[in-house]
């Protein structure tokens, strides 16, 4: 994990020293990155040079350095850490099967896969079905 | 990592492969450089940029998680409150 906004590491200690460790036990146990002037927003997509700020985004990058997921929100709108972690469980599996077993919408770990091939043409509905994930919601 | 000591001077953050072009270069290119197009199943822009981790100041480049997930997370300011 590395976080990264337009302050300077000297401001990210003081965030941490004075409030991130009294929500977190120790405080914040990852790099927490400078990025005075705005170019890796700028090379990520997520520079805003009006406000001169990064705005939210989050991208999750596998181990050969590939973008596997990214969202972008604006400021105002917080993140689902548990969101992010679901995705980055189910791009693990895939990987870890080679893409033999794809993961659909709602998985979770131990949840129900798909494993993508002519077989599957027009029968996902036998596989999997929204209800079993989302359950009767209405509306 | 290599600890920094705390002094007046700004580190700024660098972005590999983002070399500012000559200004008569400074054509719109009729491509995007596709090297540095953001996109999903595409290589992330390798930086190498000033931290504070764990009571020390440093750096980080992204290119130290190779091998590894990572998620990379920007964020409006210090201090915001969502």
């Amino acid at each position: 994990m590395i976080s990264i906004s337009v302050d300077s590491p000297f401001v990210h200690k003081v965030w941490n020293d004075v409030e991130l460790s009294r929500m977190v036990e120790g405080g914040v146990p990852f790099s927490m990155a400078s990025d005075s002037g705005g170019a890796i927003g700028r090379a990520y997509g997520v520079y805003d040079d009006v406000a001169g700020v990064d705005v939210r985004g989050r991208f999750i990058i596998d181990p050969d350095g590939v973008i596997q997921g990214m969202e972008v929100l604006t400021p105002p709108v917080g993140r689902n850490v548990e969101e992010t972690l679901r995705q980055l469980q189910a791009f693990q599996h895939v990987r870890a099967t080679k893409g033999s077993e794809v993961t659909p919408s709602g998985w979770t770990p131990g949840g129900k896969v798909l494993r993508p091939g002519i077989d599957l043409v027009a029968k996902v509905w036998q596989e999997w079905n929204p209800r079993d994930v989302y359950g009767e919601k209405k509306g | 990592m290599e600890e920094k000591k705390a002094s007046c001077d700004r580190p700024v953050a660098v972005v590999a492969a983002m070399e500012s072009p000559e200004p008569k270069d400074r054509e719109i290119p009729k491509k995007e450089a596709s090297g540095m197009t953001i996109m999903v199943g595409r290589k992330a822009p390798d930086f190498t940029a000033p931290t504070y981790r764990q009571g020390k100041f440093g750096t980080v480049s992204l290119g130290e998680y190779l091998g590894k997930w990572v998620v990379v997370c920007f964020y409006p300011g210090d201090f915001t409150f969502v």
